[in-house]
């Protein structure tokens, strides 16, 4: 079935450094090297983040093609920003035709933005990549408890991710299900403009809305029937701990994020 | 020697509607089961399930079987009677979790009671729930997995298996809280004839080992295998025999429109055409023996 090959994430098994370490590492590692990409103003700057992260994937193992494709449904997107930096920065004009014209902090600010954006997609898919959605939502967990205290259901949300995850396939199977039923009583999801097409999917939605609100209550209800009641006295199979690997990785990257504000300080283009 | 209660059920009454303060009816609306007319799902059901035995509840559609089968854990409360499982009533709240880790539920769909996209943490969750320690609830699932024969099984993602290997994943699930009784709620009624057979082999051998299991079934074949079967008929259990005797009663069945096993009812014909049998036939492979030995 097609329809269930692009299920469940982008995980890419491996049991290379980066696949054992954290998830909790992997997840506050990921978001400073975010926030290393804005801290950066220079190109210099850039390279040392691109090393890095050049090492980083090296050592998880995972293709650069395969990350790569990561790149691809956000491409309009680079592109698009790209081209309002390049027409859209005033400056020292270089290039003029009408109303559109380059100026030289254009074609820098393009380029600029071009590779940050590139960086943050392949910053946050090498943690997709390399963490398995249960462990990523088991570590976002144990990362907001004590917001806990302010009020954030923390438990909760990853309860809702956990199961979300696992009912992914089932309602695509479902989706396919109702589909073919439709199909089969002359429902059509292919012909027509966009309108239509829209309004041919409402056959599909309703039964699947339904559907869903049925699973739900079953699951509800098994779930009770295993005794359970929230997050309170819950224990869990597989403690998280951090290792000699976490220790490490958390050394590397405070001292990265201090290189990089290091650089940003420095006189360079 | 009077063998021990575990679950007794005394004048158990209860109604999917509720009558509200104006008198108008109030539905519950997490039930599917359709009622045409407001009555009383379970109509003053007494009952005693001794301890290590196999009991079968069939009944057709609506009969109540599985709306019997959700108070013996407390997921619904009787509205008239008591329910007491191992001594402790159902009504108390304070006994609900106890109540639910010592009479276990195994559910109809296979897809829709697993909660993790991992089969061992699935069959993590009770225990975790329970609050047990890490490492025995590595050893319990370890064990459990392996008592369904799942056990190679425990990393892949619940999708990846067919429906009687899911619904031995749920079976694991439910025995890792190390429950006495467990309760199938038709856990066949979705399966291909291969995987009812997995699974009615599995119920066998836990009763083998002395858990008290309670079948909730539409198919007789299923039900004679037990060593007690009650019939839900309206609300109320109108048979409680052994399967031997059961299918004597031949004609009550048929109006209530459940099927004997097929050797059951060819005996029956058999007799009543005048070949001499002896009575509580049950099976096919019975029946030949007594037709040809």
């Amino acid at each position: 079935m097609a329809i269930k090959d692009i299920t469940l994430g982008q995980y890419y098994p491996g049991d290379s450094v980066i696949h054992r370490l954290d998830p909790r590492t992997k997840l506050i590692g990921t978001v400073l090297f975010l926030v290393s990409l804005f801290v950066v103003k220079s190109f210099t700057g850039f390279l040392f983040c691109a090393i890095c992260l050049g090492i980083l994937v090296k050592l998880s193992g995972v293709p650069f093609k395969f990350m790569a494709r990561g790149l691809k449904a956000v491409m309009f997107l680079i592109v698009f920003t790209a081209v309002i930096n390049l027409f859209m920065t005033p400056g020292t004009p270089i290039w003029q035709f009408g109303i559109l014209k380059i100026a030289r902090e254009g074609i820098y600010r393009a380029v600029f933005m071009a590779i940050r954006l590139v960086m943050l997609i392949f910053g946050s898919s090498l943690l997709t990549l390399t963490t398995k959605p249960v462990a990523m939502t088991d570590g976002m967990e144990r990362l907001f408890r004590p917001l806990a205290k302010l009020g954030l259901p923390s438990h909760e949300l990853a309860m809702m991710m956990t199961i979300a995850l696992r009912f992914i396939p089932t309602l695509l199977d479902e989706t396919d299900k109702i589909m073919k039923a439709q199909t089969a009583r002359g429902a059509d999801f292919e012909s027509g403009n966009l309108r239509e097409r829209a309004k041919g999917l409402i056959p599909l939605l309703v039964p699947l809305f339904v559907s869903a609100f049925r699973i739900a209550a079953d699951l509800a209800m098994a779930m009770e029937a295993r005794c359970y009641r929230g997050g309170d006295g819950r224990t869990r199979m597989n403690g998280m701990a951090f290792t000699r690997l976490d220790r490490i990785a958390a050394v590397l990257i405070v001292l990265y994020f201090a290189a990089v504000i290091a650089i940003g300080r420095l006189p360079l283009f | 020697m009077s063998k021990e209660t575990v679950i007794q059920l005394k004048d158990v009454g209860f109604s999917y509607y509720t009558e509200n303060e104006d008198g108008s009816l109030n539905t519950d609306t997490d039930v599917t089961m359709k009622h045409s007319e407001k009555r009383m799902a379970l109509d003053g059901v007494t009952l005693d399930i001794e301890r290590g035995s196999f009991v079968a509840v069939v009944g057709s559609n609506g009969s109540g079987k599985s709306t019997l089968a959700k108070h013996l854990n407390a997921l619904l409360l009787p509205v008239s009677g008591e329910v007491l499982v191992c001594g402790m009533s159902t009504a108390d709240p304070e006994n609900t979790w106890e109540i639910r880790r010592r009479c276990g539920m195994v559910f109809q769909n296979p897809d829709n009671q697993l909660v993790s996209s991992v089969v061992e943490d699935d069959v993590a969750f009770g225990p975790e729930n329970l609050g047990v320690e890490p490492s025995e609830i590595r050893r319990r699932v370890d064990e459990s997995l392996k008592a369904v024969g799942m056990y190679e099984f425990r990393k892949k993602g619940p999708h990846l298996l067919s429906g009687g290997q899911k619904q031995r994943v749920a079976i694991a699930g439910v025995l890792a809280m190390q429950p006495e009784c467990i309760v199938f709620d038709e856990p066949t009624a979705m399966l291909d004839p291969s995987g009812r057979a997995e699974i009615l082999k599995i119920i066998r051998g836990l009763h083998g080992q002395g858990k008290t299991v309670v079948l909730i079934t539409h198919f007789m074949e299923e039900a004679a295998q037990a060593d007690r079967i009650i019939v839900m008929d309206q609300g109320r259990p109108i048979l409680d025999e052994s399967p031997d005797k059961l299918f004597a009663h031949a004609e009550k069945l048929h109006s209530l429109n459940l099927q004997m096993p097929f050797g059951a009812s060819m005996a029956n014909k058999l007799a009543a055409r005048g070949v001499a049998l002896p009575e509580g036939i049950i099976t096919s492979e019975r029946l030949a023996e007594c037709l040809c030995g």
